[in-house]
């Protein structure tokens, strides 16, 4: 029987957390003053977007590790948190939307926010489709760490687009303004978020390992002594 | 570097004019979008309004077309392992092919920018030197991240179908102020927005030519 491995033990860990989390966001946290239940999306969008980020700064480091030192460790990184992260980024526009139908009256809207994180998103799909269009592996894991870092230009703009044109997305909200019951909910959605993220990522880590494993030459035979 | 750069500069450039097939190509493809655009404006009012726009969207789907064929020469006969070869930097060789693809743009650019006063009677309102910044400017910040996409590519299974796919939505920021930059100089800038749009494009080339150069030694020789 083959023993359980570490990722999936934080993984369980944090889906019960975010079983735990979203019943808290959806029953127990008070409603937000000025949107009601309707805030309660808050819970999810926020982590997701934070994260999203996050995931797709893990994927510049790991780009600019691998190409500091050709580790194939590295390119397995890449590959596993950029799509982990096109996967956060599309739950964020489909959540991001989902909120903005009651709150602002639209599905979608030409935001400077809602933009920059789409332009966010379809450079990393570009990522992966250049992986996908690759076969030599360290073509591929050359490629995609430069297409990664180029793409990673765009975190930082997205993260200040709030801030630099002022429109319809609010500004991030500072930690002291939500209160408490708010924040102690909202902390336990990001953390059990956290590891379910980090559970994916060493997941999808060892099957990008195992395919690269696979994918290599046969050794050829030893050489028989005469 | 900078002699070096020239010389790549200097070859790309011959090699556009004995083959003046891809500029000239590039136009009608670009004159092309100009005038299939027309079709989908509501009234010749509002086609005035959108010259900006059309002339950027224009240049864009035509830069797929000469960015792909960037490196067409160096891919036959495995000439870009003896371009890579020479005893000169790869950062050359990349300003010098990025300089020669935004050089094909700009005058591509040049051309358009007439067809829109004529076909629909777009006006400048604005400074005629402003405009030719954020053509300058534009025609770079597409120029600088194609052609090491342009290299990746070259190299890479349906060249044709990735480029845009990588480089699209990596310059919707820089066509997006390109475009609300022409606008603004064509229909009259009452509010100086033309400044600040002006500004993106500068601070967009000046990471995405500094970045495109550093990584372009690795993607060639990787490759």
């Amino acid at each position: 029987m083959s023993r359980l491995k570490w990722e999936h033990v934080v993984g369980i860990l944090g889906l019960l957390g975010m079983i735990g989390g979203h019943y808290a966001g959806l029953f127990v946290a008070p409603p937000e003053r000025m949107m009601g239940d309707v805030g309660r999306i808050f819970y999810v969008h926020v982590p997701v977007a934070i994260l999203s980020m996050l995931m797709f700064s893990v994927s510049g480091l790991a780009a600019f590790g691998y190409l500091m030192s050709g580790r194939m460790g590295f390119d397995w990184l890449v590959e596993s948190t950029v799509e982990v992260g096109v996967m956060l980024s599309t739950l964020l526009l489909i959540l991001g939307s989902v909120w903005a139908r009651p709150t602002w009256g639209v599905w979608w809207t030409w935001d400077p926010r809602l933009i920059t994180a789409t332009v966010l998103l379809l450079t990393f799909v570009g990522v992966m489709l250049l992986r996908g269009a690759t076969t030599n592996p360290e073509k591929r894991a050359t490629w995609s760490s430069v297409a990664t870092l180029i793409a990673w230009v765009n975190v930082p703009i997205t993260y200040k687009s709030v801030q630099w044109w002022r429109s319809l997305h609010q500004i991030q909200t500072p930690q002291d303004a939500i209160s408490e019951p708010m924040r102690i909910v909202y902390y336990e959605n990001m953390i059990a978020m956290i590891l379910v993220l980090v559970w994916f990522v060493a997941w999808r880590w060892r099957i990008a390992k195992a395919t690269a494993m696979a994918e290599a030459p046969e050794p050829l035979p030893a050489e028989v002594s005469p | 570097m900078i002699r070096q750069t020239l010389s790549v500069l200097r070859k790309e450039l011959l090699v556009e004019w004995r083959d003046r097939s891809r500029i000239s190509g590039l136009f009608f493809f670009a004159m092309a979008i100009v005038i299939l655009m027309a079709f989908a404006s509501p009234s010749e009012g509002v086609l005035k309004q959108q010259a900006g726009g059309i002339l950027w969207i224009g240049l864009l789907l035509a830069s797929t077309r000469s960015l792909d064929q960037s490196f067409a020469t160096e891919m036959e006969h495995g000439a870009l392992e003896g371009l890579m070869l020479w005893p000169v930097d790869p950062r050359a060789v990349f300003y010098g092919k990025a300089l020669a693809n935004t050089l094909v743009l700009l005058m591509v650019a040049l051309a358009i920018v007439p067809l829109l006063f004529g076909m629909y009677g777009a006006e400048v309102r604005g400074s005629i030197p402003v405009l030719l910044g954020f053509l300058v400017f534009g025609c770079a910040a597409i120029g600088a991240p194609g052609t090491l996409f342009g290299g990746i590519v070259a190299q890479a299974r349906g060249s044709s179908v990735l480029l845009p796919l990588l480089l699209f939505p990596l310059v919707i920021p820089a066509v997006l102020a390109a475009a609300k930059g022409t606008t603004v100089v064509m229909e009259g800038d009452p509010m100086g927005q033309g400044r600040s749009w002006l500004g993106l494009l500068v601070a967009f080339n000046a990471v995405h030519w500094s970045l495109s150069g550093l990584f372009f030694g690795r993607v060639v020789e990787d490759g």
